[in-house]
């Protein structure tokens, strides 16, 4: 199969088209693979570096990679065009270096490197790590889909490892054609073999040098336990159009190429004793050019921004397949909430009317920013959870099981000292090191405050509080570049849960009145978890990542209702409800309509949505009355 | 400075990559031209006397062949040259090294810009030829440096700018040919360290970092950015000194693209390889490595920061210091990395850096005075126009006060006060009569209920304006407001480190919670607030900081509601002091009535459905108005007209009359100041060079508002000054006169007791009074009594004297 074939040598594509020099093929070269990825869901052909380790994968292959951009290095000028010299004949060839690390030439040869047929090149390195908080059932899923054309029998294991060697022999064979193409002269397998020598000699040594010489390298997860492949990935176009903490797709050639480790090393050993190498300091070069098999790099080819993670969902809502999809599953929307509802009144333990608002808060997202102010945010502190229980743990599990990225924050005075909240920069590195609260859009941060003690916060304890209380209010986090702080704005749905009111400012307080307590929350929870089926769950998981896009509107008619609604109120007492209080009802009014699919507001739900209001209201009120004192 | 230095010779074979020779040229710097340019250009004895130093910013001399045009038959157009009859090009280039020398002589000597402000032009004839004067001063000086403005050679002649910026190695070497020709001819008998060195600066091509590319590489570009690094200092070998093992024959190599080229065979003897290096005779110069930020002004939203390594030589090392903020002119290198000699692979990866030729800090002046020159941000010609166009509209004001927040509802008039606070008033000098200088900015204070976005408004100013710092008055101490020394960690050396306000001069601090800061914090602003400086005296650093701030600050009630039946001053409990160094204070209150609510009421609606961009396009631009604002700060200077001064010294009569006819005073001359500040600000909306009478209406009509919502007294609603001013209002210190008067009327009258009962006088004068007699006031009362010398209290009993 030809096709399949392709997807396994990219390069080799780009090498063949490249024997006669022209500016034309690099477009060729990025319309070809357009091409090709379209065809009939042909990217789930392409291995991905978050499924499979990149021992696996063959060097210069076509491999995707879903990430986030966790830091942008600086531009990159590379060889586009080079030229080599073979001393002894004085023969000149010339070389395409896009898509590559090193500029290779053979044995006999050398770059020359005054060539006035050079062309110098930009390219940006973007440091990319996998979508932080990423939920284990979105990798279950997208993978699962992927395996299943690749090798339908076969899951990922060790068998795989065996047919890889076959196919590299069978890719020795095609690069040796290559370079006798490009040489002219005198290229033998041999001198291919050779690197691949040198990569497993590279490696070995690397992993006994690194403990003695130096710490592991941090690879600069947001998130502390983190797992996965970070990337050095390689933009040739329109990089501007990217951001840091944007959520990517991006299909490439993988290098791994063994010299990278070389130069690594070498490097290594001549920092220690050249001067001018001492100020690019060892710290930035092993931040910059890490080992390859440890970062490894992607030449980038088709780079796409992704609006969501979640697999079960059309990529692209916009285009014509995905729009049925959507009308499909609109038609059965309310059974699916209906269901949504009743499972997280059981996870809330019976309260229904914080199983609404937590789904109001679950499809909550930052839609649009006037001047300062995030519209559309919507944090919910739910009060009232039992203290030093596992309820929280629990919630927060249940919450994984349906948003395609979280993270839970166990807000200890331990945690608020020592961890790394707020992104910085180091500038001996030369890197954004990043924090905690570095996170893709529409992540969940589920904030456990029960779990917070009397204590003593030190600065950083308080910096990091403040951090938290800013992402929550204006949804932008002051990153730290130690001469100034730069703004990141971000999207992230902030759940608080907390014992009595939350010291964090939020949207929207829910007092949790459990209707049940189960003996045994541990047993409980499970098996609500449990009883779900995978297909239901599925449904949840559409619902919740599909209410998130969709648009909304309110008609002159219900903005005139809702004047008059508001007037009355404030005329009536004018104390019971403040600027504040409109802008929460026509928050939750407008989740409210959106959970039911509808794109306006209708004059049921404004009434309904200041119900849930009142209800919500009188709970504070009741347990002001309870504790006697403020809370 | 070239030194010799006794470095080990192991390092050398790593410091410089010895290379088999090519076909290595040893040509000095001033080989360029052609022979007979040579031989008349060059007899001079000061020239001769005056010792050559190496230009490491160049790097390292190219060979510099030259290219006969005409026998190479390349047709370019360099008609200018043919006169000249030679055509010879340095090679790669279209510059002719005899004309390229003559143009530039002809610059020196005639360019003239009566026009031009620079900082530096003090003691300058601007009417005479100005490099000519800089000779002058080298001569003088004795600092062998001429700095050339670019922007001046472009004006002078186009094309030889483009040659400098295009081939700054080649061209730059040339000039300094001809400023040392010139120099030396007029000035024979003067002394240099060595010959004048030429550094070009503002280079109009490249302004910011993000847009290098491959196209700049080997040009002469001018970017701005922060330091961030900067290394220790590095000895470069200029010059390497070969000594023959065999015959002692010796020989100087100089260094070639980062290179020394070892000779392999003794040209004396003949010996192959038995040229050995000699360290201590080979000539060095200093080199450091700095690192450069972007500023983050230029960055694009949610991108980090690029970038790039400066490589500063001699007298450059250690010209600035991790976190200035500089604008470099340099020539743009890419060096590919080698990867390891054996391998003939090559990383294809080139290191970029600046060979640094001139420096200029752009915030160092930014302590000591004001840097319009440096601070003005680059506005093209077609923004000019459109700000120009906005400014005539006569409703500009209202326009774009409406602009500011919009997603705040209403609140015009605090509004329009922020507006004419980022404008500022105009900055007046009156060192010279000994008044220092007149505060121009304008401080503001919000207070109100909680809830009425007052945060909101502070934080969009503080994204608005370039300079801006926020801070809260809970989190922030004195220290973080002002400066703390910290002692960095790398050097062990004492940095000063600056805090907000310091940060934010120039700029506006927004301070939110401005009542929960404390005492001692509060403090500190009593000085940046009336003086504009900070003075600092920690960890054996003394100084004055300037802190020319505009400070709005937010202030919630202490009882959490606004209580109306009390004043300003006991609804935030501020010290009077400072309350009186805020020009407009203003109340945010929720408002009870009906059509407000209903505004209110679509106004949010319509946040919540209405697209993005609809609401955009109702609003000015956020860059608009940011533009406008910087063009007004920088360019518009209004001073008061005849009959503003006149409406000025009116209003403040009326102000004092109004008090007077209650016997108390309303006004004082603080006031007025804030007045002349405001009319100033607003005349600067206009763009206006006059402050006139609408302006000066405009002011009053702000400083009414403000005093009409902060300073009623809530007993008597009346506006008094004196509520701000000294902290009570008018009526409530003559209440207090009179209770202490009632007090020591009731003592008199109690005969010759030496001591009191306190409980029993208290009682005794509630019984007496008409009105209520709080405790707090007795003992005022008391306080009052004690300060004449009639009584003092210990403890619970009241003695008289």
């Amino acid at each position: 199969d030809d096709c399949i074939l392709d997807y396994f040598m990219p390069l080799t594509i780009v090498l063949t088209s490249q024997n006669v020099p022209n500016s034309d093929w690099e477009k060729k070269v990025t319309e070809y693979f357009k091409e090709k990825l379209k065809e009939n869901n042909a990217t789930n052909w392409v291995p991905s570096l978050n499924d499979v380790p990149v021992h696996y994968l063959k060097p210069n292959s076509l491999v995707k990679f879903r990430c986030m951009v966790q830091d942008m290095f600086d531009p990159e000028f590379y060889m586009g065009v080079y030229e080599t010299v073979d001393p002894n004949t004085n023969a000149r060839v010339l070389h395409f270096g896009k898509y590559r690390d090193v500029a290779e030439c053979g044995p006999q040869q050398e770059i020359d490197l005054n060539s006035s047929q050079t062309v110098t090149s930009e390219r940006q390195t973007f440091y990319c790590v996998p979508v932080p908080g990423e939920s284990a059932w979105v990798k279950e899923i997208s993978f699962l889909t992927d395996q299943a054309r690749v090798s339908p029998s076969t899951s990922y294991t060790p068998s795989r490892h065996k047919r890889s060697y076959e196919e590299d022999e069978d890719m020795d064979l095609h690069p040796s054609k290559q370079k006798e193409q490009h040489m002219g002269s005198g290229g033998d397998i041999h001198g291919c073999v050779e690197p691949k020598r040198l990569e497993t000699e590279a490696s070995a040594g690397h992993h006994l040098i690194s403990p003695n010489c130096s710490p592991p390298l941090d690879l600069n997860f947001p998130l502390p336990g983190e797992k996965g492949p970070a990337c050095l990935v390689k933009v040739y176009e329109s990089w501007d159009n990217f951001k840091v903490n944007d959520v990517l797709e991006v299909y490439g050639i993988l290098s791994v190429d063994p010299v990278l480790s070389i130069v690594n090393n070498e490097e290594r050993d001549s920092t220690a004793l050249d001067p001018m190498e001492c100020m690019d300091t060892a710290e930035e070069h092993r931040v910059h050019s890490p080992p390859a098999s440890l970062v490894p790099r992607i030449h980038v080819i088709l780079a796409q921004k992704l609006q969501h993670i979640n697999p079960l969902l059309p990529a692209c809502l916009n285009e014509e397949e995905s729009k049925t999809f959507v009308s499909n599953f609109m038609s059965e929307l309310s059974p699916v909430r209906a269901e949504l509802l009743g499972f997280l009144t059981h996870a809330l333990l019976g309260d229904s009317l914080a199983a609404e608002y937590l789904i109001l808060h679950l499809i909550s997202t930052v839609y649009a920013r006037r001047d300062v102010l995030p519209l559309g945010k919507f944090t919910v502190n739910l009060s009232g959870c039992p203290r030093n229980s596992i309820f929280t743990e629990h919630i927060y599990r249940i919450i994984q099981q349906l948003v395609p990225a979280s993270y839970r924050l166990q807000m200890t005075i331990e945690n608020m000292n020592h961890s790394r909240f707020i992104p910085h920069k180091d500038y001996a590195a030369n890197r954004l090191v990043s924090g905690v609260l570095q996170l893709a859009s529409n992540t969940s941060l589920v904030v456990d405050e029960t779990q917070l003690e009397q204590g003593q916060l030190d600065t950083t304890g308080v910096h990091n509080v403040t951090a938290l209380g800013n992402l929550i209010t204006w949804q932008k986090v002051d990153y730290d570049f130690s001469y100034h702080q730069m703004e990141f704005p971000c999207n992230i749905n902030v759940l608080i849960t907390s014992e009595g009111r939350s010291l964090l400012p939020s949207d929207c307080q829910v007092h949790l009145q459990p209707q049940i307590i189960p003996p045994n929350m541990e047993e409980y929870m499970n098996s609500l978890l449990t009883a779900v089926l995978p297909s239901v769950l599925n449904k949840f998981r559409i619902y919740l990542s599909l209410l998130r896009l969709l648009d909304y509107s309110i008609s002159d008619e219900v903005t005139k209702a809702v004047e008059e609604d508001f007037v009355e109120m404030r005329k009536n007492d004018p104390e019971s409800i403040t600027a504040d209080d409109l802008h929460r009802t026509l928050l939750v009014a407008r989740f409210l309509s959106l959970s039911a699919g509808q794109t306006t507001l209708s004059r049921e739900r404004w009434l309904r949505a200041k119900q849930l209001e009142a209800l919500r209201k009188v709970r504070l009120q009741q347990q002001k009355c309870v504790n006697g004192n403020e809370l | 400075i070239v030194r010799v230095r006794g470095v080990d010779l192991k390092t050398f074979s790593f410091i410089f990559f010895l290379a088999i020779p090519l076909d290595f040229d040893i040509s000095s710097p001033l080989t360029y031209g052609t022979p007979s340019s040579r031989v008349e250009g060059t007899p001079r004895s000061g020239v001769r006397g005056t010792p050559v130093r190496q230009r490491p910013d160049l790097g390292s001399v190219r060979k510099a062949r030259q290219v006969d045009l005409h026998s190479d038959g390349v047709a370019e157009d360099v008609a200018t040259e043919q006169s000249l009859g030679q055509k010879l090009v340095i090679w790669g280039t279209d510059v002719n090294v005899a004309s390229c020398k003559e143009k530039f002589q002809r610059f020196l000597q005639r360019f003239i810009d009566p026009l031009a402000k620079e900082d530096e032009d003090i003691g300058l004839d601007l009417n005479e030829p100005r490099y000519m004067q800089r000779l002058e001063e080298i001569n003088m000086v004795g600092e062998p440096f001429l700095n050339v403005n670019c922007d001046h050679l472009r004006s002078f002649d186009e094309n030889l700018y483009r040659q400098l910026i295009c081939y700054p190695q080649e061209v730059i070497p040339t000039f300094d040919m001809a400023a040392n020709e010139i120099f030396f001819d007029r000035y024979p008998d003067s002394i240099l360290e060595h010959q004048i060195q030429v550094r070009p600066y503002n280079a109009l091509k490249t302004r910011n970092m993000r847009s290098l590319n491959p196209e700049d590489i080997d040009q002469l570009i001018t970017i701005s950015g922060m330091v961030i690094r900067s290394s220790q200092l590095i000895p470069e070998m200029q010059e390497a000194f070969f000594k023959c093992q065999v015959c002692a024959f010796t020989t100087r190599v100089e260094i070639d693209r980062g290179r020394i080229a070892e000779p392999s065979v003794c040209k004396n003897c003949n010996t192959t390889h038995s040229m050995a290096l000699i360290h201590n005779r080979s000539m060095f110069s200093d080199k450091q490595m700095i690192k450069l930020q972007e500023s983050p002004e230029d960055m694009p939203a949610g991108q980090t920061p690029h970038t790039v390594v400066l490589f500063a030589h001699n007298d450059l090392v250690d010209k600035v210091q991790p976190g200035d903020r500089i604008n470099v002119t340099g020539i743009y290198r890419a060096v590919p990395i080698r990867v390891n000699p054996r391998v003939s692979n090559v990383k294809s990866v080139y290191k970029t850096h600046i060979d640094v030729i001139h420096y200029r800090k752009t915030d160092a002046k930014r302590l000591h005075g004001v840097d319009e020159e440096t601070e003005q941000k680059m506005f093209t010609e077609e923004r000019v126009e459109i700000l120009k166009e906005l400014s005539k509209k006569p409703d500009i004001y209202e326009r774009l006060s409406s602009a500011l927040a919009p997603s705040i509802y209403e609140h015009e008039d605090i509004k329009k006060g922020i507006l004419l606070q980022l404008f500022g008033g105009s900055r007046k000098d009156f060192t010279h009569t000994g008044r220092g200088n007149f505060r121009a900015e304008i401080n503001i204070l919000l207070c109100g209920d909680p809830g009425t976005s007052k945060s909101q408004l502070l934080q969009y100013v503080y994204n608005l304006v370039p300079r801006g710092q926020y801070t809260s008055g809970k989190g922030s101490s004195a220290v973080g407001l002002t400066a703390y020394v910290m002692k960095d960690p790398e050097t062990r050396q004492l940095v000063l480190q600056t805090g907000a306000l310091v940060l934010s001069d120039n700029g506006i601090c927004c301070i939110d919670e401005f009542d929960k800061m404390n005492e001692s914090t509060r403090s500190v602003l009593h000085e940046v607030m009336e003086q504009q400086t900070l003075s600092i005296a920690k960890a054996g650093i003394i100084c004055q900081l300037n802190a020319r701030t505009s400070i709005l600050a937010a202030a919630n009630p202490i009882e959490s509601q606004w209580n109306p039946k009390k004043t300003t001053i006991e609804n935030i409990q501020l010290p009077h002091t400072l309350l009186s160094r805020f020009d407009l204070i203003f109340l945010m209150l929720d408002p009870r009535d009906e059509a407000y609510d209903r505004r209110l009421a679509r106004h949010l609606v319509s946040l919540y459905y209405r697209s993005e961009k609809k609401m955009e396009e109702e609003y000015m631009d956020m860059a608009v108005l940011r533009d406008y604002i910087a063009y007004a700060r920088s360019y518009v200077n209004p001073r008061l007209s005849e009959e503003a001064s006149q409406a000025l010294i009116e209003a403040y009569v009326d102000m004092r009359k109004i008090g007077s006819g209650r016997g108390m005073v309303s006004a004082y001359p603080r006031q007025l100041e804030s007045l002349i500040r405001l009319a100033e600000a607003h005349a600067k909306v206009r763009f206006s060079e006059k402050v006139e009478t609408v302006d000066v209406e405009e002011a009053k009509h702000l400083h009414r508002e403000a005093l009409k919502q902060s300073a009623t007294d809530p007993r008597t609603g009346i506006v008094d000054i004196s509520i701000l001013t000294t902290g009570m209002s008018t009526t409530a210190r003559k209440r207090k006169e009179e209770l202490a008067q009632a007090l020591r009327k009731l003592i008199q009258s109690k005969g010759k007791t030496p001591a009191l009962k306190y409980q029993q006088l208290f009682d005794d004068l509630r019984a007496q009074s008409d009105t209520a007699v709080t405790k707090e006031m007795f003992e005022e009362a008391l306080r009052a009594l004690a300060d004449d010398d009639f009584l003092t209290v210990t403890g619970k009993t009241v003695r008289l004297l």
